[in-house]
């Protein structure tokens, strides 16, 4: 085994000194839809886009977890962006192109990418062509 | 679903609902005797036993959000396809497992897939104190990970969702699999 022990404990200790610098303001956190519906949608590779981006540009402050059927499974794969503040804000039929947008416009500059958001009417998700 | 790794995604999610604090998953590919096995077990809250018979129906299921649920049905369906089986058994609160087997040269039968995939996003959606032991064997040799060793190299102050975490997670399975496959 090339990887070691030793290695993953380097990186811990680099991790809580990455902690420790944070000025405790949370950040994103970035839920993917993975029921049986998000799954047979491709929501998998959506969410690995997500987990590579997020690494790739150092967004230490950003989780990303999962959960189970959003409820709108004819707009899968769906995601949910909440903010520190606990907005939220619902991303829908997303592939792995639509996520590297998502981290680079919503989670890097805190702009929202209108044309990927759902609609939603009486808190209910709806097709975004039904305004 | 395309792959078999995607139902193990799928069944597993079932554990986690379940409030299961620890999940293993069994991988057995055995070439020779043309065998498949996946096994999902846990230690959740478990299934009634009247719903056990009806379980892989897909009018039957316990989410909320509608009445269909395709999970498991679709998986015993992949099973069928090429004469394997699903075997559903649950000791409440105790012990449940799915396991699936498939005629491992079947024509109709689908490719495990990215189990790399399925493992790193099953940790990302495990409940804090849950755990996942995986085990792989492919003809003679084997290949496990358990989530609880790593939490007791990285102690409590880093969770295991980090990204540099995860990143060394996806390099260790990686290099696990590439020493299982080669001949």
């Amino acid at each position: 085994m090339k990887k070691s022990i030793q290695e993953l404990e380097a990186i811990r200790n680099k991790t809580i000194d990455h902690i420790n610098l944070r000025s405790g303001k949370g950040g994103y956190r970035v839920v993917v839809g993975m029921a049986t519906c998000g799954i047979a949608a491709g929501a998998r590779p959506v969410m690995m886009r997500l987990m590579e981006e997020v690494q790739k540009n150092s967004l230490v402050d950003v989780t990303i977890a999962q959960t189970g059927c959003i409820g709108a499974c004819r707009l899968e794969p769906i995601i949910e962006v909440y903010s520190p503040d606990g907005s939220k804000v619902t991303y829908i039929k997303m592939d792995e192109e639509k996520a590297i947008k998502v981290v680079a416009d919503h989670l890097i500059n805190g702009k929202i990418v209108n044309e990927y958001t759902a609609t939603t009417i009486d808190g209910k998700v709806v097709d975004p062509e039904m305004q | 679903m395309r792959e078999l790794s995607l139902h193990i995604n799928d069944i597993v999610q079932n554990s986690i609902d379940a409030d299961a604090t620890i999940i293993k998953i069994f991988v057995k590919e055995d070439i020779e005797k043309d065998n498949l096995v996946i096994k999902v077990e846990d230690n959740g809250k478990g299934i009634p036993k009247e719903k056990l018979d009806v379980i892989t129906d897909p009018f039957e299921t316990s989410r909320t959000t509608r009445r269909v649920g395709l999970g498991l049905s679709l998986l015993e369906a992949a099973t069928q396809r090429c004469e394997g089986s699903l075997i559903i058994k649950s000791i409440r609160n105790v012990k449940t497992e799915v396991v699936a087997t498939f005629r491992y040269n079947h024509i109709d039968r689908a490719p495990l897939g990215n189990m790399i995939d399925t493992i790193l996003s099953i940790i990302l959606s495990l409940k804090e104190n849950s755990d996942l032991i995986y085990e792989h064997h492919y003809n003679n040799k084997m290949f496990t990970f358990d989530t609880r060793e790593i939490k007791s190299i990285i102690g409590n102050q880093v969770s295991i969702n980090q990204i540099e975490i995860m990143n060394w997670i996806k390099e260790y399975i990686e290099e696990g699999f590439s020493n299982l496959m080669e001949v």
